[in-house]
């Protein structure tokens, strides 16, 4: 059979779908866990995305680079030390002056990001074939 | 004047703007890394950064839209509908509206890059959809597709896919899965740069064509070969995004092994380096033609890093540091803007301003710009390797003590940048004014590569 640029064009763009549904089924098969609410932490991912806290900040290294990594704030420090920092803001970051309702939910959006893992590279170990696994 | 003949200018035109609006949030946003306070109370860097980041965004999404365009009506005259593209430019009008306000009002809400209130997503969303409907409309009836329109063809439609997988997240089914929400996000990243590099490369592709007067390379099976490479890395390289994030073993392994397939593209630039000085020698005075080499050579720097940051032992280091920030405006500067000032050269010209030959501000500027995006480039990737070396280390500093000693590149950072701002404002302001002055005269278009021929002797 001869391959024409169609037919390959056909072929790749099936696999990607395939590979994408993959990826959208994902949630489906999840198993509850009782760390976090994960309800509550999809409405704080929303005040995450009000308050543009993305444009400063990271998840494993995903966003802004003004501000640290906060994909683990929430077991580093205490709520009462997160409130306080949000709201009364520190060197390049403006106070904050979010309700109690939607800092409850952001609250609940860092617990379910600090429980999905850890993003501290030093924990990684080089694998022989160059792909890195957290230890 | 004919009305579709102009469409494609219009859209140029209104990229270009875009950039040096953007350009100019970029700067005032790169001097908050220097002075905290820099205007903290008032816009702040909440708002600035995607004020940059959006605006110059739509630089090249407006600006891939009037390169194809333009290209359309060179290579099939007339077929375009005036109705359609006009309805498409009006969207896009209310779109940066809404969005400018959005963000001057801080009223967020969407992801990172997009920002702004979700609504304002769908007059883009509709404006694309027109776009791709003008475009089908256009080649259906052409017989066989040179391979740059398979590149717009493939860019149109994986944008339409991947810009409405970005907004998956307003269904909680999507958000309340952190670890596949954060996949999805980076594989929308990854297939929406990959999607207007297509439209972009195809442009230069057909800009080349035209300018070396060899319509065969168009057709040819390497230029096939190296399309398919690209769409394929297009659909599955993503995963390179997120080697640190605890999602399938599959994925990060799919993504690692297609990135490595780059190595082919590198390799064909080193073996094909000869010829590239030969086409070099031979159109350098044609001044179009600098910016498309220009973006070669950042094809390259830019090639080379992302193939070292998609090894994953080696990504520990660059991941989430500036270096990734070099790359991404090493790649929208360097390659994308390249190859749009190269199409607005081209495509913005009539017979009452050609372009051929650059004046001796058009060339100053140049090379200032090419020195600035070094320095620029250099500056933000010594900032990440450090960055990278301390979120490494067994001791490390606080976050804001290592920024504090990042100082001195991040003052680099912004000189060069400033030094982009002049450059593109004078290249932009050049282009803009003479369009303007033209269109006011209206003197009667010619095709666009008439006067070309005297480059390629």
């Amino acid at each position: 059979m001869r391959i024409t640029p169609t037919y390959l064009f056909v072929l790749l763009c099936f696999g990607f779908l395939v590979y994408s549904f993959t990826i959208y089924i994902k949630p489906s098969q999840q198993i509850k866990t009782q760390q976090f609410d994960a309800s509550i932490a999809a409405e704080g991912k929303l005040i995450w995305q009000k308050y543009n806290c993305q444009s400063c900040h990271q998840l494993y290294g995903l966003g802004g680079y003004l501000g640290p990594d906060l994909t683990n704030v929430y077991s580093r420090k205490n709520e009462t030390i997160i409130k306080g920092i949000i709201g009364s803001g520190v060197r390049s970051m403006p106070a904050f002056q979010i309700p109690d309702d939607e800092f409850t939910k952001l609250l609940e959006f860092l617990k379910q990001a600090d429980a999905s893992g850890n993003a501290d590279y030093r924990n990684y170990n080089v694998l022989p074939n160059g792909m890195i696994e957290m230890q | 004047m004919n009305g579709t003949s102009q469409i494609g200018k219009l859209f140029l035109t209104l990229a270009l703007t875009l950039l040096l609006v953007g350009l100019t949030f970029g700067v005032l946003a790169s001097f908050v890394y220097i002075n905290p306070n820099f205007l903290k109370d008032t816009l702040g860097f909440v708002a600035l950064r995607p004020l940059h980041v959006s605006l110059v965004t739509f630089w090249i999404i407006i600006g891939a839209n009037g390169g194809v365009m333009s290209a359309l009506q060179i290579l099939y005259p007339n077929k375009l509908s005036n109705k359609l593209a006009t309805t498409q430019l009006l969207l896009w009008l209310i779109a940066i509206v809404g969005v400018m306000s959005s963000y001057f009002h801080k009223d967020f809400g969407g992801r990172e890059y997009w920002e702004f209130n979700p609504i304002w997503a769908l007059p883009i969303a509709l404006a694309w959809v027109l776009y791709l409907v003008n475009f089908f409309r256009v080649i259906k009836t052409a017989e066989k597709w040179p391979v740059y329109v398979w590149m717009w063809m493939s860019g149109g439609l994986f944008f339409m896919f991947t810009f409405l997988e970005n907004y998956l997240w307003v269904f909680p089914y999507f958000r309340e899965h952190f670890v596949t929400d954060m996949t999805i996000q980076w594989k929308v990243n990854g297939s929406l740069v990959g999607s207007w590099n297509q439209l972009l490369y195809g442009t230069a592709f057909f800009i080349m064509d035209k300018i070396s007067g060899d319509n065969k390379v168009g057709y040819s099976k390497l230029a096939f070969g190296m399309y398919f490479l690209g769409l394929f890395n297009l659909m599955f390289n993503w995963g390179h995004h997120i080697y640190t994030l605890p999602t399938e073993s599959y994925i990060r392994y799919i993504g690692y092994g297609v990135s490595m397939t780059e190595w082919i593209f590198f390799a064909r630039i080193l073996f094909s380096w000869k010829q590239s000085v030969s086409d070099i020698k031979k159109h350098y005075h044609y001044f179009p033609y600098r910016f498309i080499m220009a973006s070669d050579f950042w094809v390259f720097a830019n090639m080379g890093q992302a193939i070292i940051m998609s090894i994953p032992a080696l990504n520990l280091y660059t991941h989430g540091t500036h270096v990734t920030v070099a790359h991404a405006m090493g790649t929208t500067i360097g390659i994308n803007t390249m190859i749009l000032l190269a199409a607005c050269f081209v495509f913005l010209k009539s017979d009452c301003i050609t372009y051929n030959k650059p004046t001796r501000l058009l060339n100053t500027t140049f090379w200032l710009m090419q020195g600035g995006l070094l320095l620029f480039w250099l500056a933000l990737n010594i900032a990440g390797i450090k960055k990278g070396i301390w979120q490494n280390s067994a001791h490390q500093i606080e976050y804001h003590q290592l920024m504090k000693q990042l100082i001195p590149y991040f003052t680099l950072f912004s000189i060069a940048g400033i030094i982009l701002l002049i450059t593109l404002f004078i290249t932009g302001g050049v282009l803009l004014y003479h369009f303007i002055r033209c269109t006011n005269q209206s003197i009667k278009n010619q095709p666009v590569f008439t006067a070309q021929k005297s480059t390629t002797i």
